[in-house]
């Protein structure tokens, strides 16, 4: 079936939509010959600026869900239209915590199928998906068969997000219909760890530590030099799920994607998992004793070393440069 | 209280992996282990369980070939039984046809709880615990990195971008849990010997009312990625830092 109208699944913060909305609106712009974004909260019409700036004809305004998740009202609206006849040929949502429950919700209430952790799209008669799997050494093409819309949970990083210059996109709004009991968690209090310096997501350098670094304490070698290179401090997952980094550092499959100009790898051995998240990197550098490490596979930079004794001469050179 | 646990038995992702020629899916067809994500959901469960001063830990799997090695882990753990459901008509399943099976087969056990992962290990769609919870009409808390039971409601933390919510939502419901929810425990000898004697209920998908059909997607080809090409490897003399602040200084970044 071929794809005409396209709906983004788009997320607002206080700051506006995350980059990640931006980057499938601009993706969806290129596949479609239409494109409308879908989006909730107390200030999606102050959005519509920007959202038709990078694409969006309408912005269909689900409204405030107050203190709920997201999943629940926003598959609700969304398989509602869809019911109605008014739903478009697919639906671009973010792989993001609440992009995964709206797709989950919406494939399930509205009896559609879901492609997930797809990192590219080639348009055509029928679209294309690309999952990377095996730490991102293949490529799996798929695509949907049955009557759409497809759904398509999409990675961060995927695409660039460009504006088109697009005039203020309209507001419409899009009701949520009778959610039962499944709409019935509601958030109570929210925790905002406080961060200095740039985005993991969004940094031009990312220096990153694994389990090398030997014990918790040493993290602090990765953060300074992060700061110093005014970057971001990312983490493997085996120092994640040792606690002693929080989750939001952890860099791969089943963390963030990083497309830094520079990622510096420090006491990490680069399993497939971890390779997936990074190996978009302009330039790569690692650190590692072990000379096999299969993170040398794929480092423009490798030093076969000691970390405890290469990041504080760096931290020290960088100091007094 | 009665909870069920998801749990998935996976090929072991230590070992090579590979596609099958025809269908392009992960080859299953060997030896299956229980998905360490849901050690975690398993452990979570029998502490809540307890807590709650009793209550029945079932464990709910959809794999090939009648496979129970990994729910047999589970049980060792400390689960009371066990539902299988094998079905050569399943192979290959999509993530939303995988959802309706567990689905069908928890909703025999009328749980108060259904404890997942955040995702498997083999598939991570991760859409598959928000599916199950949707097609049961159940709310769902995702990404929990602690569980608390109060009264008839469910307090958790909830992993976010910028760092956790509080959530709460009234039993019965879904939760993922996150790794580092729990310590899952190691089977004890008695366990695992115990384990060799509980309930696993093997079904079929047209045991459960599901019809099952071609899946709404299909694997069109497989390629290689652009790979990209080792650089220059050094074996650090006491240079290494400076090698390093050269590469930042020709890329103009200090
Ligand atoms: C489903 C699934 C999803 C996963 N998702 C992710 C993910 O998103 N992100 C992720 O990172 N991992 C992920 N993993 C885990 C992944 O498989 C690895 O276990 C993990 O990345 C290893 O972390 P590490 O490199 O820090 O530790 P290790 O693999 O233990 O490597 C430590 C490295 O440090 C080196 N080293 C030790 N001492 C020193 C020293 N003094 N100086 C220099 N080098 C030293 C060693 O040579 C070794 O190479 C996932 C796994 C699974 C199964
Ligand atoms: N075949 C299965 N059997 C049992 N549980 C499963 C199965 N598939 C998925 N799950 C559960 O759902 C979680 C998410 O799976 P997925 O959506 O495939 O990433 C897993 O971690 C399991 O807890």
């Amino acid at each position: 079936m071929a794809i005409n109208s396209i709906w983004v699944v788009v997320e607002l913060t206080d700051a506006g939509p995350t980059t990640t909305s931006l980057e499938l609106l601009t993706a969806a712009r290129g596949l479609g010959s239409s494109v409308d974004a879908v989006a909730w909260g107390t200030n999606v019409a102050a959005n519509a600026g920007v959202l038709g700036e990078y694409g969006a004809t309408t912005v269909y305004d689900i409204g405030d869900i107050g203190d709920a998740l997201p999943g629940s009202p926003v598959a609700g609206a969304i398989a509602g239209a869809i019911a109605g006849g008014s739903g478009p040929d697919a639906i671009f949502i973010p792989t993001s915590y609440d992009g995964r429950d709206i797709a989950g919700r919406l494939s399930a209430r509205a009896d559609l199928p879901v492609l997930t952790n797809i990192t590219g799209l080639v348009g055509g008669d029928t679209m294309t998906t690309q999952h990377p799997v095996f730490g991102g050494t293949q490529i799996v093409n798929a695509s949907f068969t049955g009557n759409g819309p497809g759904i398509y949970v999409i990675r961060a990083k995927s695409f660039a997000p460009e504006p088109s210059g697009g005039a203020a996109a309209s507001v419409s709004s899009l009701a949520v219909p009778d959610l039962g009991t499944t709409n019935s968690a509601s958030i109570t209090e929210r925790h905002v760890e406080e961060r200095t310096g740039p985005k993991l997501d969004e940094a031009a350098v990312v220096v990153s530590g694994g389990r090398g670094l030997g014990e918790a304490a040493n993290y602090a070698l990765i953060e300074d030099l992060a700061k110093l290179l005014h970057g971001a401090a990312g983490a493997s997952r085996a120092i994640v799920d040792a606690g002693w980094v929080p989750y939001a550092h952890q860099v791969g499959q089943t963390g963030k994607t990083v497309k830094p100009d520079v990622y510096l790898a420090c006491g990490i051995s680069g399993a497939t998992q971890h390779m997936v998240g990074m190996k978009g990197a302009k330039n790569i550098i690692a650190i590692n004793k072990d000379q096999d490490a299969p993170i040398f596979t794929i480092a423009d930079l490798g030093i076969v070393g000691d970390v405890h004794k290469v990041v504080p001469a760096l931290i020290e050179a960088l100091k007094s440069h | 209280m009665n909870v069920v646990v998801c749990v998935k038995q996976i090929p072991d992702p230590a070992a090579p992996q590979s596609l099958e020629p025809g269908t392009h899916t992960l080859d299953r067809s060997g030896k299956l282990i229980l998905d360490d994500s849901d050690a975690y959901g398993v452990e979570m469960a029998l502490q809540l369980a307890e807590q709650a001063g009793g209550g029945d830990v079932t464990l709910v799997s959809m794999a090939p070939n009648g496979e129970t090695s990994g729910l047999r882990t589970a049980l060792a753990m400390g689960a009371a039984s066990a539902v299988l459901v094998s079905d050569d008509a399943l192979k290959g399943a999509d993530a939303l046809t995988t959802a309706k099976v567990l689905a069908a087969a928890i909703k025999k056990s009328n749980p108060d709880l259904i404890l997942t992962a955040t995702e498997s290990s083999d598939g991570y769609t991760g859409t598959v615990p928000v599916q199950i919870a949707e097609l049961l009409g159940l709310p769902s808390i995702t990404f929990a990195k602690s569980v608390v039971i109060e009264g008839g409601n469910v307090k958790v933390q909830r992993q976010t971008e910028s760092g956790y919510d509080d959530v709460v939502a009234p039993l019965p419901l879904l939760v993922t849990v996150t790794a580092g929810v729990v310590e899952p425990r190691y089977p004890s000898f008695k366990g695992i010997m115990a384990a060799k004697s509980k309930p696993v209920e093997t079904v079929t998908a047209s045991d459960l009312g599901i019809a099952t059909g071609a899946a709404g997607q299909e694997i069109t080809s497989v390629v290689d990625a652009e790979a990209r090409a080792a650089g220059e490897i050094v074996v650090d003399d006491g240079d290494g830092a400076q090698r390093i602040v050269a590469f930042l200084e020709e890329l103009k970044l200090v």
